[in-house]
């Protein structure tokens, strides 16, 4: 738990626990004292639950977190991520797990979270003799957008500077970094990716739709970084006042049967699960979190958020004022919503995987029955499909290609004219299509296999 | 099609209307952005309320239909819808207005004269149920007694149980009230951000109270505000606009703010808000109040009394905190309605003082 060496503070808490300890020892020693110090804590306002430490702030206007000690909140953050990891199987001692950094502060936390949980791990690792419990590993995936945003290169160059530098500065054993730009998500033979998706996002007319697009194509970069670098999870650093703002967006935008899919700890439907280890943190309390320890954020180049999302994060921001709990209720409101098949980590069966290993797969929050099955998913977004968006798009003419896509994205991506949805489809990268197909393929084998001892003849086409 | 409407556009020198691209446009239509001539608003406006109510099947023919009327837009223009449609499509139904006079003067004294003039304009028989009547307090007596503090919630839970009286009073099958699509979206932003998943489940709902004794409707459920007003004013309807002298000033919720703001940028939002609230993966077995009647009046009630008689209790017992943040439905209330009277801004916008709601 030591502060990071770039990042050491005048308040190195080392020294300031031992002299904690200290006290306390004095405190237990003669029963006055333990009095006179209980009476202090009710006068002068100490942390609300070691009762010990001064509070971050006194007054209240912090917030609950705010009357914590710089310990207590830090461990009580801690538990939170640490909970939500071994609670849904996030990690595994096997896996091997890419952070997403973006240089925000609640990716900074994420990636500083699992950095202590590793540099644990390898401790217990070296101390054990038989070495049965392998550490886990860990990389750091970084997007590098700038191609989008065409920032001077100089600037460029300087954030990722800066991002290299923050994760070569975490205590050894090094992390592997990757500065993936995001133009990758074309094959990398064609050259032109960069223009690519220019014209792509260009062929976009809504605001709203081309950020959503790039959204997801960002997802896209990461996957395939994972995917192509042996990763088998991929851990975001999204917060409770980040899914609060997409529950009010997805809403907005007629997303309501797919949105349980997006705001669960876990959501494998991706070829690579991806987890949200922070599910349960307040963007303020990360916030402050970095501040308090040092931990050095970057400054993003990205144009602020226009359109609906602009709006929705607007009014959540005026309402989190009005209620400091309201983002957490919107979250819960979503977390009550019956989650899909896929956000879980799937058990893991195979006899060849240690006990020990399997054993650390606790699970407290789904039971598969209540989660029913979703077969179909939108090629953009990939949001699983309800029953009526399905009917709607049988009505509708069929695409040449095979890939459905949802109402909304049809409506704030795809361009209202037909023969510019295909010049829009030659713009957008293949795995798209690829991973469509695949679920499509996946889905007709799945339904075949059912049903295959009624079948009489082999062939497809006699339906 | 918009492009070649703009090309006859130009060499006409005027627009004419995407839809029957005879006439001149003379409106944009809020929900399409359509650009289109009065007579053709009328006709979209008309039809697709019809094919709402035909498609969700809300009325059978024969049946006595009573329409919550408040003389305000929503409900006039629904008296009057209804009736055309009624007539034009042989819905085969008997209407009637159905209000509630809350007693406030300078208020609904004068909204009430609107609703007698509707009564004579559309034919429809209208009958007025009195909080005096069924209660023996108006609620110029009850804010007398208990301030501008929590007023609303003693109207609210009157009127709701009125409606219902009245409706019984009429032999009605159905009651039929103005609810529109920006209410609706309203609503479902509401029970997430305040976490409500039972509500949020039911909300949208076109038909609700299916097992009560009077089952509601909601007509309008797709229909937008803007559009409302705009067919008010076209056709020229008689309609009431003053708010309530009890739920002061012109005030707005942040809610109903947000979805005007939605609405600016991308009208279609509204019928998204509706559409994710009617697709939201809601549990089935969520917890819903158990349903029994009062044990002092008979009306539907999942506690012992029902809220109108507890509300009631404590105002004739001269005690009119009770019943009032008790329960955390009404704490809810309570802080609400505290924080209009201040002229603070509150999450949630109109509650009060039209039968809309």
């Amino acid at each position: 738990m030591a502060c990071s060496a770039s990042a050491c503070q005048s308040n190195c808490y080392k020294t300031q626990q031992e002299e904690e300890a200290v006290k306390a020892n004095n405190n237990t020693n003669s029963f006055a004292a333990n009095i006179s110090s209980s009476n202090n804590n009710s006068n002068s306002g100490l942390c609300l639950k070691c009762k010990a430490n001064q509070p971050i702030s006194s007054n209240s206007d912090g917030g609950d977190d705010a009357r914590f000690c710089i310990d207590c909140f830090r461990g009580n953050l801690f538990g939170k991520f640490r909970f939500a990891v071994t609670s849904n199987a996030m990690i595994a001692p096997t896996d091997n797990v890419l952070v997403a950094f973006s240089g925000g502060p609640s990716s900074r936390v994420a990636l500083q979270f699992v950095h202590e949980m590793h540099s644990k791990a390898q401790k217990n690792f070296d101390a054990c003799r038989d070495r049965s419990l392998p550490v886990f590993g860990v990389g750091v995936a970084f997007v590098d957008e700038s191609s989008v945003y065409s920032a001077p290169s100089n600037e460029t160059d300087k954030v990722i500077g800066d991002v290299r530098l923050i994760v070569e500065n975490l205590a050894p054993p090094s992390k592997e970094l990757y500065i993936v730009p995001i133009e990758s998500v074309y094959s990398s033979d064609s050259g032109d990716g960069r223009e690519r998706l220019k014209k792509l996002l260009d062929a976009v007319g809504d605001a709203t739709g081309r950020e959503d697009l790039l959204l997801h194509l960002r997802m896209l970069a990461l996957q395939k970084v994972a995917s192509q670098n042996g990763y088998n999870r991929l851990l975001l650093g999204s917060c409770v006042s980040r899914i609060a703002c997409h529950v009010i967006s997805a809403t907005v935008k007629g997303q309501g049967y797919s949105l349980p899919a997006d705001v669960q700890y876990v959501d494998a439907r991706w070829e690579i699960p991806v987890v949200l280890p922070l599910r349960d943190c307040l963007a303020k309390e990360l916030t402050m979190l970095c501040r308090l320890d040092g931990l050095k954020t970057v400054e993003l180049i990205r144009s602020p958020c226009t359109g609906i999302n602009g709006l929705v994060s607007s009014f959540v921001t005026l309402l989190q004022e009005e209620n400091p709990s309201r983002e957490c209720t919107i979250m819960r409101t979503a977390g009550k919503l019956i989650p899909f098949h896929f956000n879980k980590i799937e058990e893991i069966d195979d006899s060849n995987v240690l006990l020990a290993t399997r054993r650390r797969q606790k699970r407290y929050n789904l039971k598969p029955n209540e989660s029913f099955s979703s077969e179909s998913f939108c090629f953009i977004c990939n949001s699983p499909l309800s029953r009526s968006d399905l009917l709607s798009l049988k009505n509708l003419e069929s695409h040449k290609t095979s890939s459905v896509c949802c109402s909304s994205c049809q409506f704030q991506i795809l361009p209202q004219d037909p023969s510019s949805v295909n010049e829009l489809y030659t713009l957008l990268p293949e795995q798209l299509f690829a991973r469509a197909k695949h679920d499509n393929l996946d889905h007709c084998s799945a339904i075949r296999e059912q049903i295959q001892d009624c079948l009489l003849s082999e062939g497809e086409d006699e339906t | 099609m918009e492009e070649s409407a703009d090309g006859k556009a130009k060499k006409a020198g005027a627009r004419l209307c995407c839809l029957c691209h005879q006439k001149k446009a003379a409106l944009k239509r809020p929900k399409t952005l359509e650009q289109i001539c009065r007579e053709c608003f009328y006709e979209v406006f008309e039809e697709e309320i019809h094919q709402v109510i035909v498609e969700n099947q809300l009325f059978k023919p024969g049946e006595r239909i009573a329409l919550g009327a408040s003389g305000g837009k929503d409900s006039t223009v629904l008296a009057y819808v209804l009736s055309e449609l009624n007539r034009r499509h042989n819905y085969g139904l008997d209407l009637f207005l159905l209000s509630v006079d809350e007693g406030i003067t300078g208020y609904r004294d004068d909204s009430l004269e609107t609703v007698k003039r509707n009564e004579i304009q559309y034919g429809l028989p209208l009958k007025i149920v009195s909080y005096k009547d069924l209660y023996g307090w108006t609620m110029d007596e009850i804010v007398k007694m208990i301030g501008l503090k929590n007023n609303c919630t003693f109207c609210g839970v009157f009127r709701r149980q009125a409606l219902d009286r009245g409706a019984a009073l009429l032999k009605v099958d159905k009651l039929a009230t103005g609810h529109n699509a920006d209410d609706i979206a309203e609503t479902v932003l509401l029970n997430i951000l305040r976490g409500d998943i039972a509500r949020l489940s039911r909300c949208t709902s076109i038909v609700t109270g299916e097992d009560g004794p009077i089952p509601r409707c909601k007509p309008f459920k797709y229909t937008y505000e803007k559009e409302i007003v705009m067919y008010a004013y076209f056709k020229r309807l008689d309609y009431f606009s003053t708010e309530c002298i009890y739920s002061p000033n012109a005030y707005r919720g942040f809610a109903r703010e947000f979805i005007k703001d939605l609405e600016r940028i991308r009208p279609r939002a509204i019928l998204d808000i509706i559409k994710s609230g009617e697709n939201f993966r809601i549990s089935t077995s969520t917890k819903m109040p158990e349903q029994g009647t009062c044990e002092r009046c008979g009306y539907i009630s999942s506690q012992k009394w029902c809220k109108a008689c507890v509300l009631l209790e404590g105002l004739n017992r001269g005690l009119p905190k009770l019943g009032i943040g008790r329960t955390r439905g009404l704490n809810n209330d309570d802080k609400k309605d505290t924080k209009k009277t201040n002229g603070t801004k509150s999450i949630e916008s109109k509650q009060c003082g039209t039968l809309d709601f």
